[in-house]
């Protein structure tokens, strides 16, 4: 057998596509982030725990309501989305005016209370959903098996990522979000609407976590705890991409979970640990982070 | 201090439907200062008014209350015969204003002409890009660079031009000339005779008087959040000995 430093190639691929997959949702989540905090100034300490209700939603509807995971990757990000809406409409709007730090608390409290409703309800094990059929299987590449659905995945987050950041650098709305980034009180004497700029942003952040958690929903199993965990790692990529670097927070995602399958191989026992390790150095080197602009 | 307060002209005035902008009794606020203390003044269409004044005495705050981006205002603001003092901010500007604000807020992230294109259109009749390249030779040219490598004449001719655009045909103009060469602001001065041959209304806070004087029909001066004085501008010779006391230059 193939091997690189006394690793089988196979094992060294095989971890690769899980760092690879990992960063995916890596991406998905800090880019979410990152738009939330380019508009809101708030860091959304319940993104972890929207993540989590998109993959919920998704296995409650399969099992209550018959709805498919085709239709559920489509339904279930609205859902949750206007979720966001509401909760930017009536809780974070009425407290934009003062330090966004409770902007921070509110969402880590809202965190706490979805999680623990579902904690309630359906305990911490967590169930498993179902690969779709078409997605069941898949392909031997000659030096690793590829899981189809697992090959999904990956195409399916870096084609959001990518149209997210084409809407967000390329086009008109786009620069409306970027402008009222660096300056919305000017944004609004433009003429523009200002708040339903910062609602929809919400909305489309709280939508891309949900729609990584249907993406989530069949590789990992879906607890209540899902996002939390995930959530403080997902810090991490942001703060060494940079907060508010759109492109910045896909390529970051992508590489930490690649460093991290990398660290499984060569050195497992600090595999949990490497993103945090990188950001120490990535703060002490460049503390606004690597796509980030120098405050 | 003593005040002398003329107003020249001020009999045919009285509520006139031309009047494009009449300021009653504006008090504004940020937080718990209390910035403008009553302030009075009102712009025909086509007209050109300078608001004059020492830093401080309230001009950009007057501007930044007629845009509502102020903390809390009181009192009347009329723009085009419509009262604004309730109107949410993202709506004045759909009343055909423009405003041009003193640190020029170009933004950094955007090129040049994805600058221009930002501010929506509020009215028919704006400028078009062809018009506003003719006008500023040098934005055409530096079209494709990111706002933030502009000198800071050409950000100042990018803060005009923008509001070209969109058909506003009530301009805020703050401190347009400050800190620029003199042959920038030779150049801007031109553009406002311009504007004005097109029949456009100009507020202008301006610091510089000499490059005020020559343009405008009249002069409001500003002390302590109030209007001090009105000046026309054919008063203005016999009047320049106290507007430089007032103004201290």
């Amino acid at each position: 057998m193939t091997t690189i430093f006394g690793i089988p190639l196979m094992v060294l691929f095989g971890q690769l596509l899980l760092g690879l997959i990992n960063g995916a949702f890596y991406a998905l989540l800090s880019l979410g982030l990152a738009v939330i905090f380019g508009l809101l100034k708030v860091i959304n300490f319940a993104h972890g725990a929207q993540y989590m209700l998109g993959a919920f939603a998704a296995l409650l509807g399969l099992e209550y309501l018959g709805l498919d995971y085709w239709l559920a990757l489509l339904v279930v990000p609205l859902v949750v989305g206007a979720l966001g809406i509401l909760i930017e409409r009536l809780l974070l709007r009425r407290i934009q005016h003062i330090d966004h730090l409770y902007g921070l608390l509110l969402t880590f409290g809202l965190a706490l209370i979805f999680e623990g409703t579902l904690v309630n309800l359906f305990g911490v094990s967590g169930s498993s959903y179902p690969v779709p059929e078409v997605l069941a299987g898949g392909f031997n590449l000659g030096f690793m098996f590829l899981p189809t659905y697992r090959a999904w995945v990956l195409v399916a987050a870096l084609v959001v990522c990518l149209f997210t950041w084409f809407m967000i650098e390329r086009t008109r709305l786009g620069a409306y979000l970027r402008a009222g980034t660096e300056n919305p009180k000017l944004m609004q004497a433009f003429g523009v609407n200002v708040p339903l700029l910062v609602t929809l942003t919400y909305g489309f952040g709280v939508a891309l976590a949900a729609f990584a958690g249907v993406l989530a929903a069949p590789i990992y199993p879906v607890s209540p705890t899902m996002g939390s965990s995930l959530l403080i790692v997902v810090f991490a990529v942001v703060v060494i991409g940079g907060m508010g670097s759109i492109l910045g927070a896909i390529l970051t995602g992508l590489a930490m979970g690649l460093i991290e399958g990398l660290t499984k191989v060569f050195y497992p026992e600090a595999a949990n640990t490497v993103i945090f390790l990188v950001m120490i150095v990535v703060l002490l080197l460049r503390p606004a982070g690597l796509f980030g602009k120098e405050a | 201090m003593t005040t002398t307060l003329e107003q020249p002209g001020a009999a045919n005035r009285a509520s006139n439907a031309s009047e494009q902008l009449k300021v009653r009794d504006l008090h504004a606020f940020y937080g718990e200062s209390h910035i403008l203390h009553g302030v009075d003044f009102e712009v025909r269409k086509g007209e050109l008014v300078t608001l004059l004044g020492r830093n401080g005495a309230g001009r950009t705050t007057t501007l930044r209350a007629i845009m509502n981006m102020v903390d809390r205002r009181s009192g009347s603001i009329v723009i085009d015969g419509r009262e604004t003092l309730n109107t949410p901010p993202h709506h004045i500007a759909r009343l055909g204003v423009g405003y041009c604000p003193e640190e020029r807020g170009i933004f950094a992230s955007l090129n040049v002409e994805e600058n221009l294109l930002l501010p929506p259109t509020v009215r028919s009749g704006g400028m078009s890009l062809d018009d506003i390249y003719a006008m500023f030779p040098n934005l055409y040219e530096r079209r494709r660079s990111p706002g933030m490598r502009l000198s800071g004449g050409e950000q100042q001719m990018l803060a005009m031009a923008r509001i070209l655009r969109t058909g506003a045909d009530l301009l805020l103009l703050d401190e347009i000339t400050e800190g620029l060469a003199p042959v920038i602001v030779q150049a801007l001065g031109e553009v406002l005779v311009t504007l004005k041959a097109r029949g456009m209304t100009v507020v202008l806070v301006e610091q510089n008087f000499r490059f005020a004087a020559p343009l405008a029909d009249r002069h409001y001066v500003m002390e302590h959040g109030r209007i001090i004085e009105e000046i026309s501008a054919d008063v203005l010779p016999e009047r320049r000995e106290r507007l430089h006391a007032v103004l201290g230059v």
